[in-house]
């Protein structure tokens, strides 16, 4: 049994304050990065490529941008950014000595992991408008959608948060499943370009494969029914990993 | 002490606090608790004022309630100057302060304290004590733990001494002290003569180090005693106090 009241909030609220106050630098990244990977990759190295699947490089790559970023914020908020508040801070210790329970403060995390992401998806939202690679208004849906698949990636970071000895052996996951992520998962290049198995195994294990897949379709408002398969991938991957999280913190925090 | 707090499952027996069950009440009782850790667990993100109000969040104290009662502890801990500093600027003392105002956001009933003053200096020490010995004025329940025995003297009505989880005593520390170490103790070098007018004098006596302690209800007579055959600066005469107590009850072995 889970055990989640409305107290969850209190916990959310505590990194948001913490977010505001340091709002300056946490509103970097997303301006930057897409016009970074923008300018490199879709202008530059995009000249030449005239068009994937018929559609304009930079196009092609925007919603991959987005998914990327949404992953990054949410995983590394709730890795390395969890494992400090948890071992270091002593945040959480703090927080369960008060009627709020520990399945709520690692759900109170998540949740912000899962906004953090959808923070980040909202604030390159105007850019990539700006460089005029997604269409409107379908492309509004990429806000609540950063919600869903910020939490998938909370979660399963909070899951190796709960798991990890030390901060250093984070960077496992980081090197190991993340950047190899970032590159395959049909991102700055399609998925049917790769062998066959390595197409099936992206699709099984790799959760930015079907982030990217309902992304583009919202940028390029081309819906089909293979969205419906990764809404549904998500949907599942997301209540196991946060079911999961809450379990694993249970055992690690309760000695 | 964990168990109390309702932080870590009952390992066996029963256990109520303020009269509800840890297993089935954690919210209800950890609502009624303040809990002031050993370890220093503010959180570093915020100004000491802020540490305070997100604290009284996860009560669910109302704002307009919570800025109010975190200005008064601000003020009753004395640290109405620092209002707006962050926690890493704070010295050891203002950490501690603060940790125990944040613990009384709540109005607890119940005031628990793991090792209040440790590694504080003095002056920090006394600040503490005063406002702790305030707050049992006003008729707050504190429940402590130290291993300053002085402090343990200082601020208990009621005392238990423990060792190796098994409760050695229980009392008020001058009962304690009465019952356990007599009303004085007698200090002398340790030196053969000194031993032989001990056993003479048929007193019994505990070896510390290279002193001897002779506890005791007649501190003069027996240190005229040995005035005749030791130095005089050799020979101290001070009142029993817990330290004793509890050295005598829990042996002078180092325990790891």
């Amino acid at each position: 049994m889970i055990d989640i009241t409305g107290r969850v909030q209190s916990v959310w609220r505590r990194n948001w304050d913490a977010f505001l106050r340091t709002y300056r630098v946490n509103f970097i990244p997303p301006f930057v990065e897409p016009v970074l990977y923008l300018l490199a990759l879709g202008f530059g190295l995009g000249t030449y490529i005239e068009a994937v699947d018929g559609i304009p490089y930079p196009v092609f790559i925007a919603p991959a941008l987005v998914s990327i970023s949404v992953m990054y914020s949410s995983f590394f908020e709730c890795t390395y950014s969890s494992f400090v508040r948890m071992y270091y801070q002593k945040t959480f210790d703090a927080i369960i000595a008060t009627p709020v329970s520990i399945d709520e403060v690692i759900a109170g995390e998540m949740l912000w992991g899962a906004t953090r992401g959808m923070i980040y998806a909202t604030l390159m939202l105007p850019v990539l408008l700006l460089f005029g690679v997604v269409t409107m208004p379908s492309s509004l849906l990429l806000i609540p959608f950063a919600y869903l698949a910020g939490l998938l990636f909370a979660g399963i970071g909070m899951c190796f948060t709960a798991i990890t000895p030390s901060i250093d052996a984070l960077n496992y996951p980081a090197f190991l499943f993340i950047t190899p992520m970032f590159l395959f998962s049909g991102t700055f290049f399609p998925l049917d370009l790769l062998p066959q198995p390595i197409q099936y195994f992206a699709l099984a294990a790799l959760p930015l494969t079907h982030v990217v897949s309902i992304n583009r379709a919202i940028t390029l408002s081309a819906f089909s029914p293979a969205n419906l398969f990764s809404l549904a991938w998500i949907a599942v991957a997301t209540v196991f990993f946060f079911v999961l999280a809450i379990r694993l913190m249970r055992r690690r925090l309760i000695a | 002490m964990k168990m109390i707090q309702c932080v870590s499952p009952k390992t066996g027996g029963t256990l109520e606090v303020l009269d509800m069950d840890v297993d089935t009440h954690q919210r209800e009782i950890k609502g009624r608790l303040g809990v002031v850790p050993q370890e220093n667990n503010l959180d570093p993100d915020f100004s000491a004022y802020r540490n305070l109000l997100i604290y009284a969040r996860y009560f669910g104290i109302p704002r307009r309630e919570a800025e109010q009662r975190a200005e008064e502890l601000l003020a009753f801990m004395q640290l109405e100057e620092k209002r707006d500093v962050l926690i890493d600027k704070l010295s050891g003392g203002m950490k501690r302060r603060l940790i125990i105002a944040r613990a009384l956001i709540n109005a607890p009933e119940l005031l628990i304290l793991d090792e209040p003053t440790i590694g504080l200096d003095p002056q920090a020490r006394h600040l503490i004590w005063e406002k702790l010995r305030s707050l049992q004025a006003g008729g707050n329940t504190l429940v402590l733990t130290t291993h300053y025995l002085d402090e343990a003297e200082r601020l208990c009505d009621r005392l238990v001494i423990m060792d190796h989880g098994k409760i050695l005593v229980e009392g008020a520390p001058a009962d304690l002290i009465r019952e356990h170490a007599g009303s004085d103790v007698v200090e002398v070098e340790r030196t053969p003569e000194a031993i032989a007018r001990l056993t003479g004098l048929g007193v019994t006596y505990d070896v510390a180090g290279d002193a001897l302690q002779v506890f005791t209800n007649r501190p003069h007579d027996v240190a005229r005693e040995l005035f005749e055959v030791c130095r005089h600066e050799a020979v101290t005469v001070r009142p029993a106090t817990l330290e004793d107590v509890f050295l005598r009850l829990t042996g002078r072995r180092l325990r790891e």
